[in-house]
């Protein structure tokens, strides 16, 4: 099925896991920030930035790039350790984060730091802001791609309906988006807070071609993309299925780390504070060690 | 006759028999088709306001660059935004009231602080709206706008200098606020009359040799009424000075400040909330450089109501009358 070779998905697999890493310590040393979201989404954020995405990182205004904007600006901590990763500026970089001065703001900002596309924070406005960047490079007739990455939760916002009927409308077959449907929100879960479900029915409904998937799957992740681009005249919504707080045993799928960094978190089942951080690392680096052993 | 000539304004404006009579946003469809003639990237998005925002003169020009958005507020500003980030030149409108009414903080984060070259335009601003009630008149904008960084906001005095701003809006870059008026106003300046962003300008100033007992600052179609009332107060041997002030912000602060030091005392008006319009810019400029008595015309901590325009502006206290009593208690606390 797949295009991509064993030993790709091998490298993926590694570098999400480098990623969650960097996620943890540099959470741990702004003190604050989302830890739930980011871990979630690290194979999405490597399997775009590391295979599907065109772009350069030394020269992060090329014109012929992809867009990709981050609507749920919140769980910029990913976006930022697989931007640098990926080598648009230095790993060590990634300890200001949220601190005075840095380039890495709490919420990612646009001036702040060359390479992102989008200033974002306030939910719900991202879809719109990629489907202006499709229409607009529709209109000079160019093929570049444009990403929108979201959130379950933003899905409460009517803003965002706004944009998935104004892009169903357009037939914005350029335009693909992923939801991250990990399930939580700051409040709790989203089937609680406010359901979304049927969540796919929805976009088919408002004209998109929707496909569900595994978020942790990079097969999966890139087929879908693969699918995506193939289909004409529609936008395409990418639901992945992913699991908040993936690859820390005591943060999966607690919506209590949505907006906790490590060693901060007072939540059932995790170790005490202060010692969340070690556990964390050293569970990500023996998960590593896994990976690397079954596909040997 | 005190008519600051290098204004170039219309010979009959003391005549409201003879005065043509046409809307703002006129200016603002007439400009926004100039804007795209000039500018290949200029495209227009609306709300399901087409016609009577008067895009829709661009609409039948360009149909291609045109996006019709429905009536969403919040995607119009953040479509506009994504427009922008790749080489367009968005122009939005809609009510005042629903942008930047409705989508304030998508103005925000994804246009100003994301510095996108967008351009807003609000019609249908102030209590002229008339008939359709407070719903839809937009008494706030100027205050919600301006504090934003990264924007500008610009008022137009008649459909002549709303032509004028629209285009020189489409030349700037960064975001613009455009604020524009139902009604049928008087057209009073003409194409000579100079328009730039930053300047404030004198359209009736004192008589040679004597220094002005009072300035009046103001901006919108109500500078007419500015003028009418100049004209009255001279009459009575009062000598006036009344500047047109369409650029709220960035504002011209050294004609201020001399229309100020010049006068002692100072006027403002506005078809707006006194709180935080362009009355409230002057007030900060002159507290801070030169301060003297002012007293504030526009609409005092209250909602609009459904009536005639010309009624709502007497029965809301922006009339020519109340104007000359402005002038008057301003005056009575002049220090000598």
């Amino acid at each position: 099925m797949s295009h991509l070779h064993e030993d790709k998905i091998k490298f993926l697999e590694e570098m999400a896991n480098q990623i969650r890493q960097s996620i943890i310590e540099m959470l741990v040393a702004a003190g604050s920030g989302h830890s739930a979201g980011p871990l979630g989404m690290a194979d999405v954020f490597t399997a775009i930035y590391f295979h599907i995405l065109a772009h350069d990182p030394k020269n992060p205004d090329w014109e012929g790039r992809d867009r990709l904007v981050l609507s749920n600006g919140h769980i910029c901590p990913v976006l930022y350790a697989t931007m640098a990763h990926a080598g648009y500026f230095p790993v060590k970089e990634l300890k200001t984060l949220r601190k005075f001065g840095t380039r890495l703001q709490g919420h990612p900002h646009r001036m702040a730091l060359r390479g992102l596309e989008t200033t974002s924070g306030p939910l719900g406005s991202g879809l719109s802001q990629a489907v202006g960047m499709a229409l607009g490079l529709r209109m000079d007739k160019k093929l570049n791609w444009t990403y929108c990455l979201m959130s379950d939760g933003e899905h409460d916002a009517g803003n965002t309906w706004e944009a998935a009927m104004l892009a169903g409308k357009e037939r914005l077959h350029n335009l693909i988006a992923i939801v991250d449907r990990n399930n939580i929100q700051i409040d709790g879960y989203t089937e609680n807070v406010m359901p979304l479900e049927p969540l796919a029915a929805k976009y088919r409904a408002f004209n998109w071609h929707v496909i569900e998937i595994d978020g942790h799957n990079f097969e999966a992740i890139v087929n879908a993309v693969e699918e995506a681009k193939a289909i004409y005249e529609k936008p395409t919504m990418i639901v992945a299925h992913t699991i908040p707080g993936k690859g820390v045993d005591f943060m999966e799928r607690r919506f209590e780390w949505h907006g906790v960094p490590p060693d901060a978190g007072d939540v059932s089942g995790a170790p005490p504070k202060g010692e969340q951080a070690r556990v964390a690392l050293e569970e990500l680096r023996t998960l590593g060690g896994k990976i690397q052993s079954e596909h040997q | 006759m005190p008519i600051n000539l290098r204004a170039k304004l219309v010979e009959n404006i003391l005549d409201f028999q003879s005065i043509e009579q046409r809307p703002t946003r006129d200016g603002y469809g007439q400009g926004l088709v100039r804007a795209g003639e000039e500018n290949p990237n200029v495209v227009a998005l609306c709300a399901d306001l087409t016609e009577s925002t008067r895009t829709l003169l661009f609409q039948q020009k360009f149909p291609l660059r045109f996006l019709e958005i429905g009536v969403a507020e919040q995607n119009l500003a953040a479509v506009a935004s994504g427009l922008a980030a790749v080489g367009k030149v968005p122009f939005i409108s809609s009510y005042a009231m629903f942008s930047p009414g409705r989508n304030w903080e998508q103005i925000r984060t994804t246009i100003c602080y994301n510095e996108r070259n967008v351009k807003i335009a609000g019609a249908h601003a102030g209590v002229s709206v008339g008939p359709d009630g407070a719903t839809h008149q937009a008494i706030e904008d100027i205050a919600i706008t301006r504090p934003i960084a990264n924007m500008t906001v610009l008022v137009p005095c008649d459909v002549e200098e709303a032509r004028k701003v629209t285009v020189a809006a489409g030349k700037f870059v960064g975001p613009v606020y455009m604020r524009f008026a139902r009604e049928k106003t008087p057209v009073f300046t003409t194409a000579e009359t100079p328009f730039e962003i930053g300047k404030a300008y004198v359209f009736w100033a004192e008589p040679d040799g004597r220094k002005p007992d009072v300035a009046i600052v103001a901006c919108g179609p109500l500078v007419h009424n500015a003028i009418l009332a100049a004209a009255e107060l001279e009459k009575e041997g009062t000598s006036v000075r009344v500047i047109n002030n369409p650029s709220v912000k960035p504002m011209d602060e050294k004609t201020i400040i001399e229309a100020a030091r010049d006068a002692g005392a100072m006027v403002t008006v506005e078809e707006h909330q006194v709180a935080g319009g362009m009355g409230s810019a002057v007030a900060e400029v002159l507290a801070k450089n030169y301060p003297v008595p002012m007293e504030f015309v526009g609409v005092q901590n209250r909602f609009g109501e459904s009536g005639e325009p010309s009624e709502l502006i007497e029965r809301f206290g922006m009339g020519v009358k109340h104007i000359l009593e402005a002038v008057k208690r301003v005056r009575e606390r002049k220090r000598d």
